[in-house]
């Protein structure tokens, strides 16, 4: 299998800060890692059919719910939204952190981090392969939404992209938080790469809104930029329109926790190299 | 001769031991500098400082006469380190290991290169497998490949014939004294096997509890402490240098 990744070149290295990363290396890790998954299943799994099975249990139920009563008649819409904008969050932390993991389970992290490669591509490179694993997934996911269900994620117009905009950006916040947990203290965290996300779902109100949870809790929903999407979406399916400041609010603490996790995995990434852990880390 | 690796009071406190402790010394352009002392004496921990993957609590570090501190990048792009501790990842094939690898140092004609190495380390027949099929053998030879094909002028090695047996050691030895003739690649390597490190080293340096205690042409070494070889040397050094490594 070959791949000629021919990226418009000059275009993307205006993109990487005056040529501060270097476009080659950036290009070197994904491509390492997209020679994988032609030839592993697990990973061709891993993106097309957990996320495929998932739908199906979903659309099935909801679409026996919708028979069992008449009246809610955007069940179906909100559900399916519910678990395909989830896909989006879950894969794209899930993204990140395997990508890292990778490397790790097969001693090569020292490799990597002897040739002149910085952080900042390291990371880049993390955000393009998880970009490329979840437009896959998520064209798949749309069209069997719509043949089987008639669910168009489109059905939420222009409000669609900064949705997923907003939950591929939380996922490689998370996602970049684990790594920076699992490089600091080792891979015994590693079982957080599958499972802090459900740490994160009850407060999302994913699949119901915020006034279901219990007041005490509120406030934590409202602190994470993923509640901000599902609330939205249930907005638009219910009145056709979405309040802007849900947008707002989602981006605008992504924001801040982007700034957050990038001085977090910074500042671990020093201590790391401080207490000489990158050479223990298997 | 020119000293390419500069290494100036150098200590690396970890929270419980001292693995380096102002520790100074030179490696000259173009020999093979066997680094040497017990277990635990802090060799590893040195390697990695001159790789940037280990801060050093104080000193300094220089390569090419710059700065490790302020100039990483550009001496990384000059230098690469291979060690059985570390691995290309198996499940993939030993020729897309070397273009990523490749890849990642910028070489510009990366299959001219590949081309060049695999024929010069014997390993075309190995392009095409999987990297976890083969014997450690070739992995050893694979991995000097990898870390060759950026034209390093600096090699680091750490114990690089530790899981050999002794054909595959002795032809990695060939090897390494190969690369350095032909090449003139500096390498600063470490092990425990002493008749190597005879056959082997231009000069080396015995550190004993992150400390430097003496430097020298193998043969003058044996002669300064009236032995016979230098395992006989290394033990002197390594007790009189007060408890021994057991018991430290
Ligand atoms: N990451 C670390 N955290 C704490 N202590 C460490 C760490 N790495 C090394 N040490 C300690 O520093 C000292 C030097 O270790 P180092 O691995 O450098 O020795 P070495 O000379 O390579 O030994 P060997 O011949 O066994 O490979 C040892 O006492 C070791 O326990
Ligand atoms: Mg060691």
């Amino acid at each position: 299998m070959k791949y000629s990744c021919r990226l418009p070149a000059k275009e993307v290295k205006l993109i990487l800060i005056l040529d501060l990363m270097k476009w080659y290396r950036i290009k070197a890790l994904i491509i390492r890692h997209l020679y994988l998954y032609p030839r592993s299943f697990p990973r061709i799994m891993d993106v097309l059919f957990w996320p495929v099975l998932e739908l199906l249990v979903w659309g099935f139920l909801s679409a026996y719910l919708e028979k069992l009563n008449l009246e809610n008649i955007n069940l179906v819409s909100i559900l399916l939204g519910a678990i395909i904008f989830w896909t989006f969050l879950n894969r794209s932390q899930e993204a990140v952190t395997v990508a890292f993991l990778e490397d790790v389970w097969e001693k090569n992290l020292l490799n990597l981090f002897v040739t002149p490669i910085r952080i900042s591509e390291f990371l880049f490179s993390t955000v393009i392969l998880g970009l490329v694993r979840i437009v896959t997934a998520g064209a798949i996911l749309g069209v069997i939404a719509l043949v089987l269900y008639h669910f168009s994620i489109f059905q939420f117009g222009i409000y669609t992209v900064p949705f997923i905009l907003s939950l591929l950006l939380f996922g490689w916040i998370l996602g970049l938080f684990i790594t920076a947990v699992i490089l600091r203290f080792g891979t015994s965290a590693q079982v957080l790469a599958f499972g802090f996300i459900f740490l994160i779902q009850p407060f999302s109100a994913v699949f119901y809104p915020v006034s279901a949870l219990p007041v005490a809790v509120q406030g934590i929903a409202y602190l994470l930029p993923s509640t901000y999407v599902f609330e939205g979406m249930r907005a638009v399916i219910a009145t056709g329109t979405l309040p802007l400041n849900y947008l707002a609010f989602s981006f605008g603490i992504n924001a801040m926790y982007l700034i957050i996790v990038l001085f977090f995995f910074y500042a671990m990434f020093r201590k790391v190299k401080e207490r000489g852990l990158l050479l223990k880390l298997d | 001769m020119k000293a390419i690796i500069e290494v100036r009071h150098l200590v690396k406190k970890f929270k419980k031991a001292i693995a380096v402790n102002d520790l100074s010394f030179d490696v000259e352009e173009g020999t093979i500098t066997g680094l040497l002392g017990p277990n635990g004496a802090g060799k590893t921990t040195t390697i990695q400082m001159l790789l940037d993957l280990i801060t050093p609590t104080s000193g300094s570090i220089k390569l090419f006469g710059l700065d490790m501190a302020t100039h990483r990048e550009e001496i990384l792009n000059q230098v690469n380190f291979s060690s059985p501790y570390v691995s290309l990842p198996g499940n993939l094939k030993v020729r897309e290991n070397l273009y990523t690898f490749a890849r990642l140092y910028g070489v510009k004609d990366i299959k001219g290169k590949i081309n060049e190495l695999v024929d010069y380390f014997d390993i075309r027949d190995l392009l095409p497998k999987m990297t976890s099929t083969l014997s450690t053998g070739q992995l050893t030879r694979l991995n000097l490949t990898k870390a060759m094909l950026n034209d390093p002028k600096v090699l680091l090695l750490d114990e690089p014939t530790s899981s050999l047996d002794p054909d595959i050691a002795d032809r990695t030895r060939k090897l390494l004294k190969r690369i350095q003739k032909e090449r003139g690649i500096t390498i600063l390597y470490t092990s425990h096997n002493m008749e190597e490190i005879e056959e082997l080293c231009d000069r080396v340096i015995f550190i004993q509890k992150g400390k430097f205690r003496d430097d020298g042409v193998p043969s003058e070494l044996i002669k300064k402490y009236g032995h016979t070889d230098l395992n006989e040397v290394f033990l002197q050094i390594a007790r009189e240098g007060g408890e021994i490594n057991s018991n430290s």
